[in-house]
């Protein structure tokens, strides 16, 4: 565990003096976490226009059972809480990318990846730490930015749209989801890292983890998926698995030998 | 401490290191010479547990290659190629890390003792992207021996370093000598070679030759003898080649080489001989082949 720690804390020295890195974890949270803000505060000013419309109640065609027993307004603003609730399911896998897909090849290209190997590490034990280097920070600066939406949430709606933010599910997509997601991102980046020779390119082909999440928020947001209970059951259970084989392989693809001798 | 027998490494099925048999003795200093691509960075990868061998065996302080892979990586020091510090992080900052990793006990003494033993206590706190070569390579050199190992690979300690630092660098690795511990020095370096190593070996992919670099030149060369006269070399070769004792000689750059078996008997003959038939000595001396003069005729044989 001693050197494990000693991994989390050497990456983390050396990634957060990184200035894209800092953005990554710091900025981007912040980004997200206002976005929603602003558009909660923004339909919030358009009460008055929508009580006064012909038709009061929400499209059942488009917000399906989201929507009832609430007046449009509301509506409107549970929809909206749930889409940008999708957001802190992308936090934990666009953050941790930037740390993981370079945490191999920027040993490699810094040359201290053959001095780091040549010490009694083993492989398992350099992984996991490098995976909980990436992992923390982005878990931690997702579950912050929920944190903050929700205070500042119960600020700008009522209650009744506030209870929706509460609501298990998004508890679940946030704790529990999240961080499985993150998982996925960070074995996929650290695969990438471990087989490819620029960090750049480690980081753009490990950016294609985003891609599902952002298509189930386009998804959502046209109307075309909608989060349940169920849906963020079955995308945990499948995030689980599909993580058990990505660490698995993220293992025992990183062979020293391969990556001392074949990279040049 | 280290034996190796028939070790063997190919990439895409074309041998980088062939059949290196070698053994290695407790508290020598060990040069392992050869030019560029010749196999030896792969060698000391693979004594020091890091890459696997094709074929072939090694032990290194009793451990196995391949088998006990991180017993030996938890014994022996290595100075990489290239120093491959954290830029961004400070001199102690680097050495703590892997005082850590090699679980070295007292970490902040250890990391201390060397910082001040290189000259680097002052400047602990600046990031190592700020420190010349010849400061990243002595940061190196404290990084391989945090965990005090019995054992010592250096892979080109003095590459690319300016004169000063180059011998900062030598001194230290006779100090490490004097501490009994063995050391494998991969060089190009063949006077550093010639001053620190106690055998050298010569190789290309296979192993030339190993002995001790005053032996090497014995057997190659034998002991000859130089005579600056002031004319007429060619005809002093064709008289002295008429003498028993001399076994060769060569004329080049118009002195004149001699090789017998004995030079501190047969030289007052040869002398003597000269000067009875009218030539003129300017100079007298003994031919000292440079470890250099070796190493291009054994890998020009290997070529």
């Amino acid at each position: 565990m001693r050197k494990v720690k000693t991994i989390i804390l050497k990456e983390w020295a050396e990634v957060f003096k990184n200035r894209l890195v800092l953005f990554t974890v710091a900025f981007m949270p912040l980004i997200l976490t206002a976005l929603p803000i602003i558009t909660l505060v923004a339909t919030g000013g358009l009460e008055d226009e929508m009580s006064t419309s012909v038709s009061g109640s929400p499209p059942d065609e488009f917000f399906g059972e989201l929507c009832t027993g609430l007046s449009e307004m509301d509506c409107v603003q549970v929809y909206t809480l749930n889409l940008f609730a999708m957001m802190f399911m992308l936090l934990p896998v666009v953050i941790p990318v930037t740390i993981a897909a370079y945490s191999v090849v920027g040993e490699k290209m810094a040359r201290s990846l053959e001095p780091l190997l040549a010490t009694p590490i083993t492989t398992l034990e350099l992984l996991a730490g490098k995976a909980v280097a990436a992992f923390v920070p982005a878990v931690v600066a997702t579950w912050l930015s929920f944190g903050l939406y929700v205070l500042s949430a119960w600020f700008v709606v009522n209650e009744t749209v506030f209870s929706y933010l509460l609501d298990p599910m998004w508890l679940l997509a946030i704790f529990v989801v999240g961080p499985l997601l993150t998982i996925t991102a960070v074995s996929t980046a650290i695969i990438i890292s471990s087989r490819v020779t620029d960090p750049r390119i480690a980081e753009q082909l490990s950016a294609v983890v985003v891609v599902p999440i952002i298509m189930m928020m386009l998804g959502q947001s046209v109307g075309y998926i909608i989060l349940d209970k169920q849906m963020i059951v079955i995308l945990g259970g499948a995030t689980a698995l599909l993580d058990v084989i990505l660490v698995y392989v993220s293992v025992h693809l990183f062979q020293r030998d391969n990556i001392l001798t074949k990279w040049k | 401490m280290i034996q190796t027998e028939n070790l063997t490494r190919e990439f895409d099925g074309k041998a980088a290191v062939d059949r290196l048999s070698l053994e290695i003795g407790k508290g020598e200093v060990f040069g392992f010479l050869g030019p560029n691509g010749a196999g030896k960075t792969t060698t000391v990868r693979m004594l020091t547990g890091l890459i696997s061998p094709t074929r072939g065996t090694a032990r290194v302080m009793n451990y196995e290659i391949g088998v006990d892979d991180i017993h030996i990586r938890r014994n022996v020091g290595i100075l990489t190629e290239s120093p491959g510090m954290y830029d961004r992080l400070s001199a102690l900052r680097n050495l703590t890390i892997y005082a850590e990793l090699y679980e070295v006990e007292h970490v902040e003494r250890q990391v201390e003792k060397y910082l001040r033993m290189l000259g680097l206590w002052d400047r602990r706190l600046e990031a190592t992207g700020t420190f010349s070569k010849g400061m990243r390579q002595k940061l190196a050199l404290a990084r391989s021996l945090l965990h005090e190992p019995s054992v010592l690979f250096l892979d080109e300690p003095t590459a690319g370093l300016d004169p000063e630092a180059s011998k900062l660098v030598r001194d230290f690795i006779r100090e490490l000598q004097g501490e009994g511990r063995t050391i494998f020095l991969c060089t190009h370096n063949l006077e550093e070679a010639d001053k620190l190593c106690d055998r050298i070996a010569v190789f290309k992919t296979t192993l030339r030759v190993v002995e001790k670099p005053s032996a090497l030149r014995q057997q190659l060369y034998g002991r000859q003898t130089v005579f600056h006269l002031v004319e007429r070399a060619d005809q002093a070769r064709v008289l002295l080649e008429q003498l028993p004792a001399v076994k060769s000689a060569k004329v080049i750059d118009e002195r004149l080489l001699i090789a017998t078996e004995d030079p501190d008997r047969e030289n007052p003959k040869l002398i003597r001989a000269l000067v009875e038939a009218d030539f003129e000595i300017r100079f007298v001396g003994e031919l000292r082949h440079s470890l250099e003069d070796i190493y291009l005729q054994l890998i020009g044989q290997a070529d």
